[in-house]
């Protein structure tokens, strides 16, 4: 699309089409962001095309050998390859961090932003029960739930969605405070509409947006919680591929084998460095009120 | 009885620390078809509160807790939630002082029209956008097809206030209540939203009431004003009269206040009342602009306001009427009335 092209078409009601259009006005760290993100989400997506080996798939002849053409991040203290199981691993935690992450969302942005409109004992509830939650320590909670159902994944999965939703709830009310005193809130009443709509269809969308960019955040944060439980043996259960149980593997042979650990912990925090820096560029954009 | 509007001695009240804060303590308002009538007065006399009272929108925790406002026969305050809700959609329309905060931020100023085309006349969602774009047109915006897509953010505050007449127009209400539109825009831009105004109350035949604290706004699109202070209707009567035959110390007070063009620099000062307007806890058994009347007499403190009606629809709340023997006379009536003397 040519310079003069875009000066005439206006900053003014840009049609939906034009999304490339649209990616070159991205700041350079979400443009970046996306860029690490993307690659490595379809590394994991497409892993069982690109892993040169199954992730338990043992090699008696190459115990701990170092990165080569064969091995790219070389293989472990069972000859497994360290390339493919960080693929799978990484497919596996994008998987529950999304799950834990987004799953809860919008049942903690209504919560919070029914509490925030309504006040009165509605608010009282949501926000003493979130208080609740914030104040009980995290691993606690989590190392609690695994001594209920038994250390695996669901530990994971039912512990952060009854811890995280509270942060968002109460982000989504205090926003929502400042939402429902907008003319634009008045205006709905004086139009006639119903409170559902109001809440719904105009309060919520303006209340959403900084738990969304807060939510980025939150999946770095889990995607490490998930890998230091796998680590500390509460989360995902060996051999199963999971880049915390690749690293707690690694662990032990730091000093002979640096790879096994470090590689797939590079991986993590690449991925943590991506999220990073959409998170960044969503909030100079979008918590300037009035962008889109 | 044939008033489109009757407000009958409306009292709003806050509750306060120190009993009631009484913002609105006796407005008696009634307005005919087709009319449009302002509402002026300076800040805190009650005359935004009165309009919301209509829509019975009053800002918690404030409460209308004595009089009457009927629309069209039905007894506004008697209504039930679905009846109330049937008022606000279809009966009366509202625009606000901000244009810029009364549209949704996150939704396109087109999709705004058409959702109160679909929700509250039940459009179709392609008939509602076709509806909606006619809309636009119809409030003077420039090329509405593109303009139906823009997000708020990317319109002028003229062009936010043409949306916002639009979708409050959008359900052809009989009654619009413009609470200060032109308040937050320029002087051109000001002026065209009140044609804008005036051009579809007359097209439609749509009554309204519009609240300003300028004067020169209520001149240009009013037929009728009513003068509020402290919480009453002091004076109301057609714009000509109120203009030129003020009959009310206060209403000539404030016509008073008004700079002219040429007396920048000029080293008479405008006449300005000693004293501050009442607070809202102050109770007044007589005239609440008593204290600060040059003409008060004794009785005044006791006489209770009442609008006397003084014929030809022009009424007001001064027992004492200090410029009755001049006011209807040719000299003070023709009179420019920014020379006029208090």
């Amino acid at each position: 699309m040519s310079a003069t092209a875009e000066a005439a078409a206006g900053p003014i009601g840009r049609p939906r089409r034009g999304v490339l259009r649209r990616v070159g006005r991205w700041p350079t760290t979400v443009k970046i962001g996306v860029g690490i993100v993307g690659i490595l989400a379809l590394a994991a997506l497409f892993a069982p095309l690109i892993a040169p080996y199954a992730p338990n798939e043992i090699d008696i002849t190459s115990l701990l050998s170092s990165p080569s053409s064969q091995h790219l991040f070389g293989t472990d203290d069972t000859g497994r390859d360290v390339f493919s199981r960080t693929l799978y691993g990484l497919r596996l935690d994008l998987v529950l961090v999304l799950l834990v992450t987004y799953v809860p969302l919008p049942f903690a942005i209504l919560a919070g932003a029914l509490a925030g409109y309504f006040g009165g004992w509605v608010d009282m509830v949501v926000s003493r029960l979130a208080d609740v939650m914030i104040a009980f320590p995290f691993i606690i909670l989590v190392i609690a739930i695994v001594a209920i159902v038994g250390p695996g994944v669901e530990a994971f999965l039912i512990g952060v969605p009854i811890a995280a939703w509270a942060l968002y709830a109460r982000l989504a009310r205090s926003e929502m405070l400042v939402v429902r005193e907008q003319p634009y809130m008045m205006a709905t009443t004086a139009l006639g509409y119903s409170k559902t709509r109001a809440i719904l269809r105009h309060g919520l969308p303006n209340v959403a947006r900084p738990c969304l960019v807060y939510s980025t955040i939150d999946l770095v944060g889990n995607m490490i919680l998930l890998a230091s439980l796998s680590y500390l043996g509460f989360g995902v259960q060996p051999p199963t591929a999971e880049l915390g149980t690749i690293i707690g593997n690694g662990q032990g042979y730091l000093l002979t084998a640096w790879w096994i650990a470090t590689l797939p912990g590079l991986v993590l925090v690449l991925f943590g460095l991506g999220v990073g820096l959409i998170g960044e560029g969503l909030s100079d954009r979008g918590l300037a009120r009035g962008g889109p | 009885m044939s008033s489109l509007l009757e407000i009958e001695s409306l009292r709003v009240q806050f509750p306060g620390e120190e009993g009631p804060l009484v913002a609105v303590k006796g407005v008696d308002l009634a307005i005919e078809p087709g009319e449009v009538v302002g509402l002026v007065g300076e800040s805190g006399s009650g005359k935004s509160l009165t309009c919301r009272a209509v829509m019975r929108m009053i800002p918690e925790p404030g409460t209308i807790d004595a009089g009457g406002i009927r629309f069209d026969g039905k007894d506004v305050l008697a209504m039930g939630k679905s009846e109330l809700r049937d008022f606000r959609a279809h009966s009366v329309g509202m625009i606000y002082q901000n244009p810029f905060g009364s549209l949704n931020p996150v939704m396109r100023a087109g999709e705004q029209i058409a959702e109160t085309l679909r929700v509250n006349r039940g459009l179709g969602r392609s008939a509602a956008r076709t509806e909606a774009v006619a809309l636009l047109d119809r409030v003077g915006i420039e090329d509405p097809e593109r303009r139906y897509r823009a997000y708020p953010h990317e319109l002028s505050g003229g062009m936010c206030q043409r949306v916002m007449i639009a979708i409050a127009t959008a359900s052809s209400p009989r009654l619009m209540l413009a609470d200060e539109p032109t308040t937050a825009l320029d002087v051109t831009t000001q002026a065209q939203i009140l044609k804008l105004l005036a051009q579809m109350s007359a097209e439609q035949g749509m009554t309204m009431l519009l609240v300003s604290h300028d004067f020169g706004v209520v001149a240009q699109a009013c037929d009728r004003v009513a003068v509020m202070y402290g919480g009453h209707v002091v004076e109301a009567g057609p714009v000509e009269t109120i203009y030129h035959e003020p009959e009310h110390p206060y209403t000539r007070a404030l016509l008073n206040s008004v700079p002219e063009l040429d007396s920048a620099g000029n080293v008479r000062r405008r006449a300005a009342l000693s004293g501050h307007p009442p607070e809202l806890s102050d109770v007044f058994p007589g005239c609440v602009f008593a204290p600060r009347c040059d003409h008060a007499r004794p009785e005044c403190e006791t006489v209770s306001m009442k609008l006397a009606d003084l014929g030809d629809g022009h009424s007001t709340a001064c027992p004492v009427r200090p410029f009755a023997a001049s006011g209807s006379g040719p000299a003070n009536g023709a009179a420019k009335v920014e020379r006029i003397e208090a």
